[in-house]
């Protein structure tokens, strides 16, 4: 386990569940200290590669390491270097909080002088230190979900992985959980899978969009977009002669900046636009300068738009049905 | 091993927390009563020639059908159901320890109820004020049977319970295992076949597996190590069939 080795690294994945390919020719690597997000689908195959990395399922073929540890070889050291909370985040229906810690804190080899402090850190950075004492089967899903996420973190493993975290949660409680992932950055390695897209780009340092057991895309949600679309987007409000005149104006503020999109008039004559360019950095400022200039016409609004990683991730699974496709048709 | 203590404690604590247990440990005593008083009253209108301890343990066998399997059924099904299977093996702990420490935890509780009818004898003793119903022999070798032949039941239990998801199933199988070692038995060796010559090591086989001969055994006082070890390596056998069930479902989930 040296220091250098990335924290997470898997090298063509694959997993067959008796016939069905759940995993195809994965690979991707994680740094430490950063969060991961996963994003897929449903059945995209997710759970089996979080599954693969804790070592509770074997794979198929490929290889797969965390902290440099391979993990079908040493999967009691791997154990030891994960902390996983699994989907639905199963827990004991008849154990009190405090108590269920306690135990799975014992089974993860915490010595009991220091367990007892580390219990009551955790407690606290969850915010669970109100319901220690209840019983688990009694608690809301969002302290359960807590209890989860607390248990993860409890023996500060380099490397978490939480299946779901923030399935079935209320916006505040999301919020609060969110803030406690975002607490782990740079101390800990995690990874995250959810569909709740803004949720991934508000807590994520990369994203990983898988789709049918494959890597469609990967990168930062800034790179995803660029990646994705290949372009910026401005959407534009302007009244005047814009068939005629306006493709003209645009070519001059940038060669590539073209018109995709044009609305109809409405009833104070200003028609809404989408302009593309392939050019990255800001057009803004010069595309409004020289509008503002042209006397033929008013401009009534201009911004940029982002495309959402809701949009990018639509984008991305798509393509991933049209390249699986594509070997499939020959 | 370093977690079988943890995870037989936590194991011993659960079950010792849950209503469940007192409800069947009190359903238990009070079939044992009713069982014991009936042996009492053959006593008391007619001379026996055995001791009541030796009739009483006769009937071992009815505890054993319903009691095990409620025992045993939850250990392993229940955690697969709720997925807590999931955690508990991504945890730095092997099959191994998990597969033991619930078996020894079921097998505890099961002593625990067994000991306690031993409080029959003793009310017994205090007021009959009879030396000759309190015959210690019968009584131990009774026990020690109990002891011995729980090991084999409540593996069989668990491994029931590590074939499958549902703990009725789990329930069901390890009631038809058990009725399979203890009276199926008996009905093999009454089969006309295996007084033919070529059975012989067939027949030798199935009378050295016959549960109340041990049971008569261990009540005259006779403690077979043959007898000692049938129980032991089928306990053994049933555990690695238990693990190996557990990791099989992994494998091919």
């Amino acid at each position: 386990m040296s220091a250098e080795s990335p924290a997470i690294e898997v090298h063509d994945l694959v997993k067959i569940y008796s016939g069905h390919t759940a995993v195809s020719k994965i690979s991707f690597t994680v740094a430490r200290g950063e969060i991961l997000g996963f994003l897929g689908p449903n059945g995209a195959g997710k759970s089996t590669t979080m599954r693969i990395l804790t070592g509770y399922l074997p794979a198929t073929a490929g290889q797969v390491s965390v902290c440099g540890v391979p993990v079908a070889s040493r999967s009691d050291e791997i154990k030891k270097l994960i902390g996983y909370m699994p989907e639905n985040n199963p827990l004991p229906e008849d154990m009190r909080v405090s108590e269920y810690l306690h135990y799975r804190g014992r089974l993860k080899e915490i010595p009991r002088r220091k367990l007892a402090v580390r219990l009551d850190e955790v407690l606290e950075l969850c915010d669970l230190t109100r319901v220690r004492h209840r019983i688990i089967g009694k608690l809301s899903k969002g302290f359960r979900q807590r209890v989860g996420i607390a248990e993860a973190i409890l023996a500060e493993p380099p490397v978490i992985i939480m299946d779901e975290p923030t399935i079935g949660l209320d916006p505040h409680q999301i919020l609060i959980v969110r803030d406690l992932i975002a607490s782990l950055r740079g101390r800990m390695t995690v990874i995250i899978s959810s569909h709740i897209l803004p949720e991934i780009e508000m807590t994520c340092d990369r994203v990983l969009i898988i789709n049918q057991g494959r890597v469609v895309a990967t990168g930062t949600p800034a790179d995803l977009r660029r990646k994705v679309f290949g372009q910026a987007r401005y959407n534009l409000e302007i009244s005047g002669d814009v068939a005629a005149a306006l493709p003209a104006t645009l070519t001059a503020v940038e060669p590539t900046l073209h018109v995709a999109e044009t609305g109809e008039p409405d009833a104070a004559g200003f028609r809404k636009l989408t302009l593309t360019s392939t050019r990255d950095d800001d057009l803004g400022t010069a595309l409004l300068h020289s509008l503002a200039a042209d006397p033929r016409f008013r401009v009534r609004a201009l911004h940029r738009s982002q495309p959402s990683l809701e949009e990018v991730f639509l984008a991305a699974t798509k393509r991933g049905w049209e390249t699986l496709d594509a070997p499939a048709s020959k | 091993m370093k977690h079988f203590s943890t995870i037989l404690n936590h194991e011993i604590r659960m079950l010792l927390v849950s209503s469940s247990t007192y409800i069947a440990a009190v359903l238990f005593l009070i079939v044992m009563g009713f069982i014991f008083s009936g042996v009492l009253e053959n006593y008391s209108t007619a001379a026996q020639e055995t001791s009541p301890a030796a009739v009483f343990f006769q009937l071992f066998w009815l505890p054993v059908f319903f009691m095990v399997p409620l025992l045993t059924m939850k250990c392993l099904a229940e955690e697969r159901r709720l997925g807590t299977l999931e955690t508990l093996l991504t945890a730095p702990v092997s099959t191994t320890e998990v597969v033991l420490g619930k078996y020894f935890a079921a097998y505890f509780l099961y002593i625990l109820l067994w000991a306690s009818t031993g409080g029959f004898f003793y009310i017994l003793h205090r007021f009959a004020d009879d030396v000759r119903f309190l015959d210690f022999g019968p009584l131990l070798g009774g026990y020690l049977f109990i002891a011995v032949s729980g090991l084999l039941y409540v593996a069989l239990g668990v491994f029931a319970s590590s074939l499958s998801r549902n703990q009725a199933v789990a329930g069901i199988l390890a009631f038809t295992l058990l009725f399979g070692v203890i009276i199926g038995l008996r009905f093999v060796s009454t089969l006309e076949v295996l007084n033919l010559e070529s059975m012989e090591p067939l027949r030798a086989a199935v009378d050295y597996s016959m549960v109340f001969r041990h049971l008569e055994d261990f009540t005259r006082g006779v403690v077979d190590t043959r007898q000692l070890l049938f129980y032991l390596s089928g306990s053994v056998l049933a555990l690695i069939f238990s693990i190996l069930g557990v990791e099989a479902k992994l494998i091919h989930s």
